[in-house]
Order: C-alpha cells, then sequence, then structure tokens
C-alpha cells in the first residue's frame, strides 16, 4: 500500500490533519478488534455445536450467515476464527516486529553487522513470500507455532530498514553530537534523542504488519500448513467452503472471507494513516 | 547503451553467484530441520503393509539414514550436475517435475502479468486524472479492498459467482476431466484459464494503481503539465498522452519488481482451481513432506524472483536514462 497525500488546501472542506485521521481510523480498527475478542468470549458454550437439524441452511433470523453442511453456526463460527486469527496474528506481528528491531538496530552496530543484516535481507526478498511463508511454515512442521515463526521471520525487512535508516539518521545528526559534547552519555543519548523516534516507527510498523500476518495465516491454513484443523480458522473454514460452493452454498465463504476483509482492512488504513504521520511528506513504499 | 547494461546484468550476476549458494545452504537447513518424517509421510496410511524392515529399505533408498552434512554434500554435488534428486509425492525426478509443471503455472502468470498491467495503468491513469472526483473515489476504494482481500477468497467468490450460479465458465483444472490431452480444444484451454487469470490479476493490482496515480498527479502539477492544460488540454488527454509516457517507466519498473508475488499468489490460486502448475505442487510438496522437491521449487522461484528484480532494473534505466549513470 502507498501512502497516498493530497496537497494542501486542494480539498480544505473536508481536509483532515494526519493526525486526526490516523486517532479516527486507529479507533476504529481497535473498536473493531475488542469488539471480536470480546464477541468471541461472550458466545454461548452451544453456539459452535453441530446440529443436525439445521444443515446447509441459507442466512436466514436464527442462522444470520447460514450454516454449514454439519449444521455449525457460519456467523458464530466466523466470530471464533476470528478471534483465533487476530490472536495468531498479534502475537506473530509482534514476533516480526521485535525481529525487525533486533536487525535495524543491529545493523547499526558497525560495516560488518550491516553487511550481515543485508545479506539476510537480500535471502528474505530472495524467494516469493508466500514460498518463504510455505518453506519456514515446512520447517516447523505447520501448525500455530510454525504459522507465528513464518510471519515473524518474513515480514521484518521493510520495518527493518525504516529503522536502520532512521537510527544512523539520528545518530549523524547535530544535536546527538552535541548532546554527546555535552558530556551525555551513550545511554541518555539513546533514550532521550533515539527512542522518541523510534518508538513511533514501531509502533506504525507493527500496525503495518499486522494485516499482512492475519492474511498471510489465513493463507497458509488453507492450504493445510497452518492452524490446526479441529481449531476454528479462517483459512479452514475457507477451505472446507471450497466443497460447498459447488453445491451453491456460496454463504459458507461469504462470512469468513468478509470478516477477514474489514479487519485486514480497519488495520491497514490504520497503519497507512499512521505513516502519514510519521512521514508527512508522502514517502512512497 | 551497452555499456550500462552490461555493469548492470554483471554486477547482478555476481550477486546471483553468492546469493544462490546461500540459499541453497538456508534452504537445506530450514527443510532438515523439519520434524516431519518422510518416510512416514509417504507411507501415510498404509502402516499396517510395510513393516519396519521395509521402511528403512525406504529410508535408506532415499539416503536418510546418513547425517544431514552428508546428505548435503551429495546433495551439492548432484545440484552442480543439474540434479535435483527424486520427488517423492511424484515418484520422478525433481528437474521433472519442476518442467512438466512450469508451463502451466507460466501461463497463468504471464497472462495475469500482462492483464494486470494494462488493467492497473489503465485505472491509476483514470484515478489520477479525475482526483478528488467519484471516479478516483471508486477506484481508490477498490485497490484498498482487494489489497486487503485473502486472493483465495477471491478466487472462491468468482468460482461462486461465475462457475456455480451462473454458470458460465468451469470451476477447476486446466482442461475439462477425463478428457486425454490431444482432445483439448484451444478454446476450452481458454475457457478453464479466465477464472484463475482473472483473480491473479486483481489481487494484487492496488500497488499499481496507487503508484500510478500518484506519478500521475505529480506529473499533471508539474510546469509541462500546466502550460498544456493552458493550451486547452483535459487532464483525461494529458493522461493518456504525456502522463502515460511519464506513469509507465515506474509503474513497469514496479510491476517486474512484483512479479515474484505473482507467483506466491498463484500458490493460491492453483490450489482453489486444481490447477496443475507449480504452484500445486508446491502444496502437495510441503503436506507431503516432499523436501526434494520443495527446496528445487525453492531454488527456481529464486532464479525467478531475481530475473523479475534484473528486469525491473532495467526498464528502470530505459525509462529514465538519469539512472544509467549510477551503479
Amino acid at each position: 500500500m502507498s501512502a497516498v497525500t493530497e496537497p494542501i488546501g486542494a480539498q480544505p472542506a473536508r481536509l483532515r490533519t494526519p493526525y486526526k485521521r490516523a486517532a479516527r481510523r486507529g479507533t476504529l480498527a481497535l473498536a473493531l478488534l475488542a469488539a471480536i475478542l470480546l464477541g468471541a468470549q461472550l458466545l454461548p458454550g452451544d453456539a459452535l455445536a453441530i446440529d443436525a437439524t439445521a444443515r446447509a441452511l441459507p442466512p436466514q433470523p436464527d442462522h444470520l450467515m447460514g450454516t454449514d453442511l454439519l449444521g455449525r453456526d457460519i456467523a458464530a463460527r466466523t466470530l471464533a476464527a476470528l478471534a483465533q486469527s487476530v490472536q495468531i496474528g498479534l502475537l506473530a506481528a509482534g514476533a516480526s516486529t521485535g525481529v525487525a528491531v533486533i536487525l535495524g538496530l543491529g545493523a547499526t552496530f558497525g560495516r560488518l553487522a550491516d553487511h550481515a543484516v543485508g545479506v539476510l535481507t537480500e535471502l528474505a526478498l530472495g524467494l516469493p513470500h508466500f514460498v518463504l511463508l510455505i518453506m519456514i511454515a515446512f520447517a516447523m512442521g505447520g501448525g500455530t507455532t510454525g504459522v507465528i515463526v513464518a510471519v515473524a521471520l518474513t515480514h521484518w525487512p521493510r520495518l527493518a530498514r525504516v529503522l536502520r535508516h532512521e537510527a544512523q539518521t539520528i545518530a549523524a545528526s547535530d544535536y546527538v553530537a552535541i548532546s554527546r559534547a555535552l558530556g551525555r552519555s551513550r545511554l541518555w543519548v539513546a533514550r532521550h534523542h533515539l527512542a522518541p523516534h523510534l518508538v513511533a516507527q514501531i509502533v506504525a510498523g507493527f500496525i503495518v504488519i499486522f494485516p499482512h500476518a492475519i492474511l498471510h495465516e489465513a493463507g497458509l491454513s488453507f492450504i493445510g500448513l497452518g492452524i490446526e484443523p479441529h481449531l476454528p480458522s479462517i483459512g479452514v473454514m475457507l477451505s472446507e467452503s471450497l466443497r460447498e460452493i459447488m453445491a451453491g452454498h456460496w454463504w459458507v465463504a461469504a462470512a469468513p472471507g468478509l470478516g477477514l476483509m474489514l479487519v485486514a482492512l480497519a488495520f491497514e488504513r490504520f497503519g497507512e494513516a499512521l505513516r502519514q504521520v510519521s512521514d508527512p511528506a508522502g514517502h512512497i513504499t | 547503451m551497452t555499456a550500462w547494461l552490461a555493469r548492470l546484468v554483471a554486477g547482478r550476476l555476481i550477486r546471483l553467484a553468492w546469493l544462490l549458494p546461500l540459499a541453497a545452504v538456508g534452504l537445506f537447513a530450514l527443510i532438515s530441520l523439519a520434524p516431519i518424517d518422510p518416510v512416514q509421510a509417504y507411507v501415510g496410511g498404509r502402516t499396517s503393509q510395510i513393516g519396519p524392515e521395509q521402511r528403512d529399505a525406504i529410508a535408506s533408498a532415499w539416503g536418510l539414514d546418513r547425517p544431514a552434512s552428508e546428505r548435503f554434500a551429495s546433495w551439492l554435488g548432484d545440484l552442480a550436475g543439474g540434479d535435483l534428486g527424486q520427488s517423492i509425492t511424484f515418484n520422478a525426478p525433481v528437474l521433472q517435475v519442476i518442467a512438466a509443471r512450469l508451463p502451466a503455472s507460466m501461463a497463468l502468470v504471464g497472462l495475469a502479468f500482462a492483464l494486470s498491467f494494462l488493467l492497473g495503468t489503465l485505472l491509476g491513469l483514470v484515478a489520477g486524472a479525475t482526483r478528488g472526483r467519484w471516479p478516483d473515489r471508486v477506484i481508490r476504494t477498490l485497490a484498498v479492498v482487494l489489497a486487503a482481500s485473502p486472493g483465495f477468497w477471491v478466487a472462491i467468490l468468482l468460482v461462486a459467482v461465475f462457475a456455480v450460479t451462473l454458470g458460465w465458465l468451469p470451476a477447476c483444472c486446466a482442461a475439462p476431466p477425463g478428457q486425454l490431452a490431444s482432445e483439448v480444444t484451444p478454446a476450452d484451454r481458454w475457457r478453464h484459464m479466465v477464472l484463475p487469470v482473472a483473480t491473479l490479476s486483481v489481487v494484487g493490482i492496488a500497488p499499481l494503481v496507487l503508484h500510478t496515480r500518484q506519478s500521475l498527479i505529480a506529473f499533471l502539477d508539474s510546469p509541462a503539465a500546466r502550460h498544456l492544460s493552458a493550451h486547452g488540454a483535459t487532464p483525461l488527454r494529458l493522461a493518456f498522452g504525456p502522463g502515460l509516457r511519464h506513469a509507465a517507466g515506474v509503474a513497469l519498473t514496479l510491476h517486474l519488481a512484483g512479479a515474484g508475488e505473482l507467483f506466491g499468489g498463484s500458490v493460491l490460486a492453483e490450489a482453489v482451481f486444481a490447477w496443475p502448475g507449480l504452484g500445486q505442487a508446491t502444496v502437495r510438496a510441503a503436506t507431503g513432506a516432499d523436501a526434494p522437491l520443495l527446496m528445487g521449487i525453492g531454488l527456481a522461484t529464486l532464479l525467478f524472483v531475481f530475473a523479475g528484480n534484473l528486469l525491473a532494473d532495467i526498464a528502470a534505466r530505459l525509462a529514465d536514462p538519469r539512472l544509467r549513470r549510477i551503479a
């Protein structure tokens, strides 16, 4: 996704500052996240149960999104699956952000480290994203851990590059030189000059990685390398829907994909707005 | 013209020369980590028919009883001689499996590449020319929504609408089931390609649309464009005249650099449409613990991404001569 900037003054009537837009989209995304996690907790115990009397029903008042061949309510199952996906996505995106922080900042420790991180980046970007995800998930033996590790090890390059650049720019700046000349320790400089900038970038990077994490997690689960099939997950639901779609049961695929799309969309828009806040010049990546 | 090209290609080949062995070591290490027992995956449900002696025989036939370092050395030696080993799931040499399945995937990826380039540039130009008005909003919303949709879900929806409900197009495979390859007509082949190609063309289109829009807007704000519009040129005419020339180079560069992702997308598209290509083989290799095939596919896609990036660099320099001077 690229940041789309409108020149200031082009649309004065609808103009919102980047901060306000980020706050608005952030509230929306986090509210959606909270609603999913809370909603899944509040699901009645039998909401996911198999019901032989309500098999393959189209959407109707009792089952808002219909039921599948086993009589399970699609809406309830989608909610549970989304909660599962979101939790795994948060973990995986967090782990990937951690990798990016370590490698991005690690690259600033001398030329050798910089080259090593460069080689790692080159390797991570050398394969198509999804092929590398499959390889790592395979190496981990599939399953939820496999998904988290695979996402963590594949989504870091962009954020690592941003952090490396940011840290190097700040370290080379005049105010850091002056601070050092005034006798401030390296730690003091790191905490007062480096950290405030980097924390903002790290948070924005995490938000940007998150939608990709849940989309890729769903993809891996869809081909059978991800979340264990007995757990509710969007990828597994969509993979099961493949069989039912041929019988015309479109609703089996509609709700899970739509739910995932809305979550990804909300966070993608939030991340984009955050990026505009941290880079008002409209940096295109 | 040729000096910069030779320098660029030489530089990239040197990079490939160290990247490829590193990637081979990395892939081998990664795949050796897998806790899945390939013999068990091969035996599968036939556990009762295959005794421990036969298992040992299978393991030694595949060289699994030797230590990893020895296996890696022999794999590397074979690789240097052009032998990628034996695929377990397809029971054929890896190179043969890849060669047999590559054309089907390349047909999908190649068509989707051309189609999404045309579509993405077109939509980007229209959006840029009508900035802020409804066509722009519709196109941008569409691009952002598509970027947030799982590609395989889009594929499933297309099947539900065009194959099941309307019955216009086949939902699966590269040819009607049960027909010999010689009986399949070209028209049948094309019909089977429509939905997979459509899926692949639209799911990754967002960056192209937004970048083209962005570079057209930058052009429309330039003194040259202001001059032309003072002479009466409309934004749409500017977009498809000088604006297209302005944006096309960047768009092509971006699109070529993203060609590897098209292959990634085709893994999922092929899974939905049961398309007999390399993507389907990837999934079967991964779920069937077929390490040699998985490594072969890894190396093949590495070369694919490399070629895409190299072509992207060449396209960028063809479009913008200033780039030729640096590196």
